[in-house]
């Protein structure tokens, strides 16, 4: 658990983060989302102690971060940034063995934990292990850089922009990797971006922030139906509301009885996948099959329309 | 093919140049046609070998230092607490390069006597500019983001200093020390003047006695060493910079 009271850091007379207080629960992803200077990443660096703050204090599982000489505590939170920042002279085994090498582990445990890292990341150790950064694509970069920052099993992941390099396509599957992984290991995540869409996506809570002040902390559901100010409906966008809202349902909770003619959509996708599927094919009804491939009923534009529409 | 014939020269010109060294008098013949009046036409007041190797030792000396210094007042005026010293230490190294060698000679003797002493000095002020100046650049031009991740895996300063930025500064900084290398082998020749054993003995004997088979013999060795030297640090440079995925210059 992440506790942020009463946060504020100023520049000399310039206020970057004014007075923000949140909390974030263990073993789930907050999103802090906000326009470029809003404070946003400032906010994630005084976690870290990157950045000390002016005022306020940051406590991690109830213990004060200033408890520790910075360099410990950072060793003991990941943090992955936007273009990897993965060392150029060192090769990728090396650059996820950096932090537990810093904390001293034994050569063994280091290589274990290596070539687990890069299994996990769809990166086979044999073959990547000795490769040197620029020697690897986008996609690839990216996911050693998470990688690195999750070799001495933080409890806690801090992300700042760490998809803003990557091409539409590819960013989409990071995103889906970044979920399962933060299942499997159950990190607390804070990720910093700009983009409304990648924070409904990953986020369990988002939160808002506009020039150094926290506008709106509240699940995504909620940013989308009941935006606090005017600025967070700006930043949500009206005409991509409703799908947004579609897009954090499943098509599992959206069944409903009957049969349908064509494709079937698996009852894990999302609802907004769903209604695309459905726009595209000219039907108002697919089938929809669970994981094991049995049919569980029908999905029906009508049903969607009703879920896109503002909850009261 | 492109890459075999400029290495099959300079494995002969290495062959030729050190055959020289060790033993000059095989070319005979062909420095007897820059003589006159019947004179001996290879260096007969000392051996080429030892001298080559006094001449590169003094070189080793003063560039060794220079590093140890240069180096460490890039790293001083990169830090935090050190970047009040820049402009100064800026200043300081400049002066040295201002100063001509000949002039440091000069007022070096009577400070420190004839010999080894005032062209080490000499050399050492000589070579402190390239290496400082390209550490310098180095050490600042550092790609952002690989510095923050090196704070942000929790190095401490040392670490991050020693394990991320110089490493990546290596090549930048072997470039400064090559410069610095070339042009002390050729000013260390002058180092003769104030009787310090170096190259520079062969090439004032002949201008001295007008034989103009000495002053080419003694040049001949220094530019051959300067090539050679060059060649070996830009090799060195080319393998660090190959490392991090750097263009080649």
């Amino acid at each position: 658990m992440i506790e942020i009271e009463n946060i504020t850091k100023r520049y000399d007379k310039q206020t970057v983060v004014n007075d923000v207080s949140m909390v974030i629960e263990p073993r789930t992803i907050a999103a802090i989302v906000g326009t470029s200077g809003s404070g946003k990443t400032t906010l994630l660096r005084m976690i870290n102690r990157l950045v000390e703050p002016t005022s306020g204090t940051i406590k991690l599982d109830g213990v004060d971060n200033h408890s520790l000489p910075d360099y410990e505590l950072r060793r003991s939170i990941g943090y992955a940034i936007q273009g990897h920042g993965l060392f150029p002279h060192r090769t990728v085994a090396q650059n996820i063995a950096t932090v537990p090498l810093l904390l001293g582990w034994d050569k063994e445990r280091i290589d274990e934990r290596v070539d687990e890292l890069l299994r996990l990341f769809q990166l086979d150790p044999a073959a990547f292990g000795p490769r040197y950064p620029h020697e690897l694509s986008g996609g690839q970069q990216q996911r050693v850089g998470v990688a690195r920052a999750l070799a001495a099993k933080p409890n806690v992941l801090l992300m700042d922009e760490p998809f803003g390099a990557l091409d539409p396509i590819i960013r989409t599957k990071a995103q889906e990797d970044l979920l399962a992984i933060q299942k499997h290991f159950g990190t607390t995540i804070i990720l910093v971006t700009h983009d409304m869409e990648e924070a409904v996506h990953l986020g369990h809570k988002i939160a808002v922030m506009d020039g150094g002040r926290l506008v709106q902390y509240a699940k995504p559901a909620e940013i989308l139906a009941k935006p606090a100010s005017s600025f967070v409906e700006t930043l949500v966008g009206s005409s991509e509301r409703p799908f947004r809202l579609l897009s954090l349902g499943r098509v599992g909770d959206a069944v409903e009885k009957g049969s349908a003619e064509g494709e079937a959509i698996p009852a894990d996708a999302s609802q907004r996948d769903a209604l695309a599927e459905l726009l595209w094919s000219g039907k108002p009804a697919l089938p929809v099959r669970g994981a094991d491939g049995k049919a569980l009923g029908r999905i029906t534009v009508d049903g969607l329309v009703k879920l896109a529409a503002r909850p009261a | 093919m492109k890459l075999v014939l400029p290495a099959a020269l300079r494995v002969v010109l290495l062959v030729l140049l050190v055959a020289f060294i060790v033993n000059p008098g095989w070319f005979e013949p062909l420095f007897k046609p820059l003589t006159e009046n019947n004179a001996p036409a290879i260096y007969n007041q000392g051996s080429l070998l030892s001298l080559t190797l006094q001449h590169l030792g003094t070189v080793a000396v003063a560039t060794i230092a220079a590093i140890i210094v240069a180096i460490g007042l890039a790293i001083l005026v990169t830090r935090p607490f050190g970047a009040e010293f820049l402009p100064l230490s800026r200043s300081l190294v400049n002066i040295g390069q201002t100063f001509p060698p000949v002039a440091v000679l000069a007022l070096a003797v009577p400070a420190v006597g004839f010999g080894e002493k005032p062209t080490l000095i000499a050399l050492f002020l000589y070579g402190l500019l390239p290496i400082f100046e390209n550490a310098l650049t180095g050490l600042t031009t550092l790609p952002a983001n690989v510095v923050e991740a090196a704070r942000g895996a929790g190095m401490t300063n040392g670490q991050k200093l020693l394990r991320v930025e110089l490493p990546l500064s290596l090549p930048v900084i072997l470039a400064g020390i090559r410069l610095s290398v070339v042009i002390s082998l050729a000013t260390a020749t002058i180092g003769s003047t104030v009787a310090a054993k170096t190259l520079g003995e062969v090439i004032i004997a002949g201008l001295i006695s007008n034989n103009l088979a000495f002053v080419v013999q003694g040049g001949l060795i220094v530019a051959g060493l300067a090539v050679f030297i060059y060649d070996g640090l830009m090799a060195l440079e080319r393998v660090a910079a190959r490392r991090m995925g750097q263009a080649v210059r």
